[in-house]
């Protein structure tokens, strides 16, 4: 399993104005490999994950590719995408498992109705063992379980179709620091497992404990992709140096200013008005090559 | 001094705090820590005075708490900030409604409003947008503006950088600091995060243990109840 993101760009029409959610992604991801798409809120990092998944609302427009071996994500039809591709080639861990879950059903109802819609011949208990349950927690509806359950039969319901790639969209959202290592444990496993996954969040110390690449979004571009390992010692943008340096940890200074509207873009680079390193340079849009930056 | 001893509360059979005590005083960080479903927030909740504890005393500067939430006479005194601010705010309002309104309710120049939009780096073209406008983190802005148009002498972030990013978090705990050295102001950090508490209130951090031994089983722990 590859996925081969070639180009890919999102625009959303609104009432005079066009939104630049997602602009010229490029980036590759294969079976056994964790990337994660970090950014602050409202970069188009969550707009990605739906387009892969053709998940978009109807004002938005795709352009480029997205390649899931030898399928075109974006240029499959709403046909291809519901019968082949979701849940059984590309899994959804979603923001908020509690939300995600349908109140008034078990958690063993919902399984077996994704197993039996996906044509598994698996049972509920055996797909929530995988998931790290016990059989017996299947039997509770979602407001009886806790943080962790919920996460758990969430993970369950995107591993019921065996799916090769996982899209984690903000999975850690609200839990805390016990529940988001182990949920990002059970991501990793998943990779060790053979699967890939596609790590969207916020927070850096979660995609640092599992993440084999780092993808780096800003005011809907990549501005730098590189290995974890090096992201997070020595990382080459400007605004990738700052999001680290506002951790806790470390210095805890915030990048200053805020990031520019995406139906407003600053021709250029759009880290140019927060940019400590700002030169006339920067007028011209930098190309990717490992990182989007005149001066790194 | 803002004093809680002895706090107890029970949600119908559901024991949520058992004597729980914390103290802030003027000028102080002090950070609460506890895992999901300790009863965090229910403290937090108590000691900005919105929830009459079952049991246990809260003194505000010296004097007894007896009434709250509205019939709380120095309610204003002490300031809350929520983890999830869409649901903190009235959808209805723009951005400069959601911090003015303080300021009316009790009859202050609005012009203050704009001041802290500027201090919380809203820009003006933020002030007229309405909250499904705009981010978590610039809505956020607008909250932590709203709990200090009024100078509370307390201050109590509930989880207040829990859905924000790294950058944006900084900022807000930056605007906070700036605000407590300029009026000596006591701060209760609360959160699940050990490091960001440690560095906040420079190891100023206090656990606060489950009442109960937290079952997986048992029902309504995890994010919702901390929310």
């Amino acid at each position: 399993m590859k996925l081969r993101v070639e180009g890919l760009s999102v625009r959303f029409r609104l009432p005079g104005a066009v939104v630049h959610a997602v602009t010229d992604a490029r980036f590759e991801l294969r079976e056994g490999h964790c990337l994660a798409l970090v950014g602050e809120s409202g970069c188009g990092k969550s707009v990605m994950a739906h387009a892969l998944l053709g998940l978009l609302p109807a004002n938005a427009t795709v352009t480029g590719h997205a390649w899931l071996d030898s399928l075109d994500l974006v240029a499959a039809g709403e046909r291809t995408l519901a019968r082949e591709v979701r849940g059984r080639r590309i899994g959804l861990v979603p923001q908020s498992p509690a939300a995600h879950l349908t109140p008034v059903r078990t958690a063993r109802a919902q399984l077996a109705e994704a197993l039996r819609e996906l044509g598994r011949p698996e049972t509920p208990d055996e797909l929530a063992r995988r998931a790290g349950l016990r059989p017996g927690d299947l039997d509770r509806y979602p407001h009886q379980l806790s943080g962790g359950m919920a996460q758990r039969v969430a993970n369950a319901l995107a591993l019921a179709g065996d799916p090769p790639l996982i899209l984690a969209d903000e999975p850690t959202t609200g839990l805390d620091r016990p529940l988001v290592e182990a949920t990002m444990a059970e991501l990793r496993r998943l990779c060790d497992e053979g699967r890939a996954v596609l790590l969207i969040t916020h927070d850096l110390r979660a995609a640092e404990q599992i993440a084999d690449d780092v993808a780096v979004m800003y005011a809907s571009r990549i501005v730098e992709l590189t290995e974890a390992r090096t992201f997070f010692t020595a990382p080459r943008h400007p605004y990738a140096a700052g999001l680290l340096d506002a951790l806790p940890t470390r210095a805890f200074t915030p990048v200053p200013g805020q990031p520019p509207e995406l139906t407003r873009l600053p021709g250029g680079c759009a880290f140019q008005p927060r940019c400590p390193r700002a030169t006339a340079l920067c007028d011209e849009q930098p190309v990717l090559n490992g990182v989007a930056c005149h001066h790194a | 001094m803002l004093e809680a001893t002895d706090i107890t509360v029970t949600f119908g059979r559901h024991r949520v705090l058992d004597r729980a005590a914390v103290t802030v005083s003027p000028g102080e960080v002090v950070g609460l820590a506890g895992p999901s479903g300790c009863g965090k927030s229910t403290l937090a909740r108590v000691l900005a005075l919105l929830l009459r504890p079952s049991g246990g005393r809260v003194v505000l500067d010296g004097q007894p708490v007896h009434r709250w939430r509205h019939r709380a006479p120095r309610r204003t005194a002490v300031g809350l900030i929520f983890q999830q601010p869409r649901l903190a705010v009235d959808p209805r309002f723009t951005l400069l409604d959601v911090i003015t309104e303080p300021l009316r309710a009790n009859r202050r120049p609005l012009t203050r409003a704009h001041e802290l939009a500027e201090e919380l780096g809203l820009t003006p073209e933020l002030h007229s947008r309405r909250p499904h406008e705009v981010s978590d983190g610039q809505l956020q802005r607008a909250c932590v503006a709203r709990a200090l148009a009024l100078e509370p002498r307390y201050l109590i972030c509930d989880e207040m950088t829990t859905m924000l990013d790294a950058s944006t978090q900084a900022h807000l705990v930056a605007r906070i600091e700036a605000y407590r050295e300029r009026t000596g102001a006591g701060v209760l950090a609360v959160s699940h995060d050990i490091e960001l508490l440690e560095r906040w209130s420079g190891g100023n951090v206090r656990e606060l243990a489950p009442t109960l031994p937290i079952k997986e089983a048992a029902p309504a722990t995890g994010e919702r109840s901390s929310a």
